[in-house]
């Protein structure tokens, strides 16, 4: 039980310590496709350090919301990490605690938060940024329900452990055409969640083009390198679900020892890392959307992913 | 379970996988905005086409779809393209938008509506059957052909037009190599000859009405023009 409770914080530390190096590796990989040489793959750490290091400042008219929300956001992966298999095939202590959907509520939690303290400022690009969050937001809800929901019919449970194990069984599963256009909606929706280019472009400086950025513009300091920090651990999580639960779900510790789970890190980050190059090739290939055409964009995510289910449905 | 059953499970899966990424090809073509990329995705379509074709051949042991196979990648995926790409160059490298009767979401909505129309239709029939192949390729290429008909309804332009009758054919096609594996190897080649004459002569009217019009888009074609 004690070894359980200690594996899965050890999860954490792993999302909390590796979180930054994928961010780093992603940028990294873009401006080298782009013929740039770009940041090295441990520049996030020495932002989120230097970040530390800084003093604060916050507005005048700013609520509590403003100061408790880099907090919220830096919490809320965390305790997704503890309901994930990010290292292990087996369910740990608190896996029981809360489901996909429930991952998805806390999830959805920081993001609430962040669009509140954007508001909260008064600085006229926040509630920009702010709206059109939730516009993709909104957008990208349906997709999840549909996707949570047809991957728990076929697993007949909505526990990610449980999902996880039943891809693992025969490979035949794997190539079923539900699992497929499943796995392509979800790509969709990690690209709009994460802010990635086709729909959001995480490394702009113009604000009245920005959608994730412009939240953040305010804050500075301890609680800019939370909201930093919490990002990406935000986008590990999302990966860790994506790669663990639905795409590839090898390379995962069966065994009660700690080398396994050691064994297992190096064994995750490798996947990571081969999706993150994917990601790169595929931000560096489109060119960022227009702001009314993410509707077509999700609006596609969303067929496909009703696609798969009227597949798995109607089929038997 | 044996050695050829299990080979015969992954054959049905990979068909099934066909199948599925046959449909989002259909899907893409109602969502693409360009005429180049909606040809690129026919073609697409048409190599899984003879995917499935392939699979279904080594299934029965025939030689003759292999040989529909064959013929579906020539004449669809090379062939075909090839065609449109040099008697309407213009039209296919135009860079601009398809002009469209309703908005590119909405057009996906109905879509998935037809695809689910396209299930229960097919789902009596599927009754008669217990070959998992008919049952995958029945409703899945029915999708094709009503997604290819909607997309020849929505679309104002001749181009994009020929592409939806041509996808219109893949989908009957994908459902025809299940349902019918027995037919006799000259009526495919006939048909896939059929098919390229039909490109053939609509590309030249294409290329004909673009020279006498100086466009090709249908719905700006209502009233007559004299001479």
């Amino acid at each position: 039980m004690t070894q359980r409770i200690l594996f899965n914080i050890l999860q954490v530390l792993v999302v909390m310590a590796l979180s930054p190096l994928v961010k780093g590796v992603l940028t990294r990989l873009k401006e080298n496709i782009q013929s740039k040489r770009g940041p090295g793959i441990f520049q996030p750490y020495r932002d989120i350090w230097k970040l530390f290091q800084k003093d604060e400042i916050v507005p005048e008219e700013s609520s509590w919301i403003f100061r408790a929300t880099p907090y919220i956001v830096f919490v809320t992966p965390i305790f997704v990490a503890l309901l994930i298999p990010v290292l292990t095939g087996y369910p740990l202590f608190f896996a029981f605690m809360g489901d996909m959907l429930g991952g998805g509520f806390i999830l959805a939690l920081g993001g609430f938060f962040a669009t509140l303290a954007a508001v909260d400022t008064g600085n006229p690009y926040g509630p920009m940024g702010a709206s059109r969050t939730r516009m993709v937001g909104f957008l990208a809800e349906p997709v999840f329900m549909i996707v949570f929901f047809t991957v728990s019919f076929i697993a007949g449970s909505t526990i990610p452990y449980i999902v996880h194990k039943h891809w693992v069984m025969p490979l035949a599963n794997f190539l079923e055409p539900s699992h497929i256009l499943l796995m392509l909606a979800f790509l969709m929706l990690i690209i709009a969640e994460g802010g990635r280019i086709p729909v959001d472009n995480p490394s702009g400086h113009f604000e009245l083009a920005m959608i994730d950025e412009s939240k953040g513009l305010e804050y500075s300091g301890r609680g800019a390198a939370l909201m930093k920090w919490g990002g990406a651990m935000k986008f590990f999580v999302l990966l860790c679900i994506f790669l663990n639960v639905l795409v590839t779900p090898w390379g995962l510790a069966h065994g009660e020892t700690l080398g396994e789970i050691l064994l297992a890190i190096p064994l995750v980050l490798l996947k990571i890392l081969i999706f993150v190059l994917i990601l790169a090739v595929i931000e560096s290939s489109f060119a960022k959307l227009r702001l009314f055409r993410i509707t077509e964009f999700l609006g596609a995510a969303f067929v496909t992913s009703v696609a798969a289910m009227i597949t798995r449905l109607l089929e038997i | 379970m044996s050695d050829p059953q299990a080979a015969l499970l992954v054959c049905q899966k990979l068909n099934a996988l066909a199948g599925g990424l046959f449909l989002l090809t259909a899907f893409g073509m109602i969502a693409m905005r360009q005429v180049l990329a909606s040809l690129n995705l026919f073609v697409g379509q048409s190599i899984l086409l003879a995917a499935a074709a392939f699979f279904l051949g080594l299934q029965h042991g025939s030689v003759h779809l292999f040989v529909v196979a064959g013929i579906t990648v020539f004449v669809k995926a090379l062939l075909i393209p090839w065609l449109l790409r040099r008697i309407i160059r213009h039209e296919i490298y135009a860079r601009r938008e398809i002009s469209q009767v309703l908005n590119i979401p909405t057009s996906l909505l109905i879509v998935v509506g037809l695809v689910m129309a396209a299930y229960f239709i097919s789902s009596p029939l599927l009754r008669v059957t217990p070959d998992p192949f008919i049952r995958l390729n029945l409703p899945i290429g029915l999708a094709g052909l009503f997604l290819g008909a909607y997309g020849v309804m929505v679309r104002r332009e001749a181009v994009p037009q020929v592409i939806g009758i041509l996808s219109m054919e893949n989908g009957a096609f994908f459902a025809g190599v299940a349902i019918a594996s027995g037919l006799p190897l000259i009526a495919e080649l006939a048909a896939a000859f059929d098919v390229l004459i039909i490109a053939l002569v609509m590309g030249l009217l294409t290329h004909r009405i673009h020279e006498r019009m100086g466009t090709t888009t249908v719905g700006r074609m209502v009233s007559l023009k004299e001479e």
